[in-house]
């Protein structure tokens, strides 16, 4: 054998080395880190089967949690904002959207193909979106500007906000749970094929590869607007030093409005594909979820957008696994992760603000 | 001396529950760099800060090139053609050099060819464009914050203590860069402890304590008189040469 291919030994990492890599890469892309080790992990306690199928579902809850959170993250890291009433909105585009599929537009829902559902499940997206929008429009003029800069007044005044809108869809929509059909071409799964080596007769259901899909087109959209955009260098030069981004002569108040309206937004579309995915609605659905977005914005590093997807993905994939492997921990898998993170990084996996 | 640009009438500025300014008399001359000099905790940096907006005026008046601008909100301030660098030079450290540039640029894109004039006044911002504004020195990032109130034309520029902490030849660049500034004619209020600096450059000079201007007038005159020196502010030039 030829030693020119061969690696000189002075060349070769030696296991220190591997070790002084793995703990830089730990340090500067924790939440790579986390989450290689979160899905690398369990792939060896499961069939692969079982792992991809978990993976992908827990991608896509992951996914709707992001899409929920990162209107609280970016209010919080630009604003200041604790808006404890952020779930109500969630529910509130929920019920917009269900309004949608399962009255309004239920015909189209219905049909067997795919293109005549879309004209239902786009327009209940797109309203969801607006009536979230539109309240939170109105809740931030009403609500939150008064409390602008006071934490303790803010978590009062949010948590009865979100009293008051759940009350009015109990008004609105009544007290009762309220069906919501999938639309006919996103029920079942996809199915592959038995004679696929490793993967072969893994199922997964159609609806968690589309969340999947629009959760990622969120992603990149947002990141698209905050990097690229100017609106992007105002949100992040805002949540460093306000005061300075209106010494540039923009005016923050009409900044925050925006960012408080597009987050809204964003509850009320992750609202109503959450819908869709559970089938069934109740107007307290946004608190039960606020848990995990709350412990999303955390994990992540307030105010940060990166985070926020990193964090949501971890916990809807731990949510997962946990479940399947030891599903009486399943309960406390997510306040769990969060505790081991911030004992870790108190400043969450990628922090903005300084904590 | 020329018409004034900016005029302040009887101003008076709280923070808290403390008064810091008590009825500031001062007028900026345009197309000149005036200097505003005093002691620590006189009530500069407030005045600054008054001007911008930033500060609430609790009685007196301020005027901008004919209009009132007391009590507006500070953006408006700043679209009206006023810039502001503070002491901590507030950059946005987070944002690269390039879009610290791209957002002072309110009217729009930045103009080519004034960015190239900005280069030459601040070479190492050209060198770092990408790179991220807080990992910059600490001249540098005071560069930046210069070379952001100047990206586009403004008709005054208020700018608070720029020498402060940096090593002397980074102040010779700054001074450099403002001797440019004047050259065009530049309106300028400057904040300043460096009399050295501040006697080199200004063309004007006011003079505060506990909240008042107690001397205005050319700073030939001031430079060239150590007893004056010695009475405003404790210090002669010559000692400080």
């Amino acid at each position: 054998m030829s030693t020119q291919n061969q690696i000189p030994d002075e060349d070769r990492p030696s296991p220190a080395g591997w070790r002084v890599q793995l703990t830089r890469f730990r340090e500067q892309k924790p939440h790579l880190f986390l989450l290689l080790f979160m899905v690398l992990i369990p792939a060896f306690l499961m069939p692969p089967v079982t792992w991809l199928t978990l993976t992908i579902s827990g991608l896509a809850m992951g996914l709707m949690l992001f899409i929920m959170a990162s209107g609280m993250t970016l209010t919080f890291g630009l604003m200041g904002v604790l808006n404890l009433g952020h779930g109500a909105f969630i529910s509130l585009g929920a019920f917009a959207g269900a309004t949608v599929v399962a009255f309004w537009l239920g015909d189209y829902a219905g049909s067997s193909s795919m293109l005549v559902n879309m004209a239902a499940i786009i327009p209940a997206l797109v309203f969801a979106m607006a009536v979230a929008g539109l309240v939170g429009l109105v809740f931030e003029r009403l609500v939150i500007r008064p409390v602008y800069g006071d934490h303790l007044k803010q978590i009062l005044v949010t948590v009865g906000g979100s009293i008051i809108l759940m009350e009015l869809i109990h008004v609105i929509w009544g007290p009762n749970e309220i069906p919501v059909p999938r639309p006919d071409s996103l029920r079942g799964a996809v199915i592959v094929a038995d004679t696929v080596p490793l993967i072969g007769g893994m199922a997964v259901e159609k609806y968690r590869l589309v969340a999947v899909v629009l959760g990622l087109a969120v992603y990149g959209l947002m990141i698209w607007v905050i990097d690229r955009t100017r609106v992007g260098i105002l949100i992040r030069a805002g949540v460093e030093n306000t005061e300075m981004v209106e010494v540039q002569g923009y005016r923050i108040r009409l900044l925050f409005l925006a960012v408080f309206v597009a987050g809204s937004a964003l509850a009320g579309l992750g609202g109503a594909m959450w819908a869709m995915y559970q089938e069934i609605i109740t107007a307290h659905m946004g608190d039960t979820l606020m848990i995990s977005v709350i412990v999303v914005i955390i994990l992540g590093g307030l105010g940060s957008i990166r985070g926020c997807f990193y964090g949501a993905i971890l916990v809807g994939l731990i949510n997962l696994y946990v479940g399947y492997l030891e599903p009486r921990l399943a309960a406390v898998t997510t306040v769990g992760l969060m505790m081991a993170v911030l004992m870790w990084r108190p400043q969450g996996l990628i922090p903005v603000i300084k904590v | 001396m020329a018409e004034p640009m900016l005029t302040l009438s009887g101003i008076r500025a709280d923070i808290d529950q403390y008064h810091i300014l008590h009825g500031v008399d001062l007028q900026v001359p345009q197309g000149e760099l005036t200097v505003l000099l005093g002691r620590n905790g006189a009530g500069k940096s407030t005045t600054l800060r008054t001007i911008m907006g930033l500060t609430r005026v609790t009685a007196g008046g301020i005027r901008f090139g004919g209009d009132d601008i007391t009590g507006m909100p500070t953006p408006q301030i700043a679209r009206k053609g006023i810039a502001f660098v503070p002491e901590s030079m507030g950059i946005f450290g987070l944002l690269t050099v390039r879009e610290n540039m791209v957002l002072a640029a309110i009217n729009g894109p930045i103009d080519p060819a004034r960015l190239e004039w900005v280069f030459t006044l601040f070479p190492p911002l050209k060198t770092f464009w990408d790179r991220s504004a807080g990992n910059l020195s600490g001249g540098q990032k005071q560069m930046l914050a210069i070379a952001r109130a100047i990206i586009e034309p403004r008709e005054l520029l208020l700018v608070d203590e720029p020498t402060k902490g940096l090593a002397p030849a980074i102040i010779n660049d700054l001074a450099g860069a403002f001797e440019e500034l004047k050259g065009q004619r530049a309106t300028i209020l400057l904040v300043e402890q460096n009399f050295n600096f501040s006697s080199r450059l200004g063309q004007s000079v006011a003079v505060m304590d506990d909240g008042r201007i107690i001397h205005s007038g050319s700073m030939a005159d001031l430079a060239g008189d150590e007893a004056l020196q010695q009475h405003l502010l404790g210090l002669s030039l010559g000692a400080h040469q």
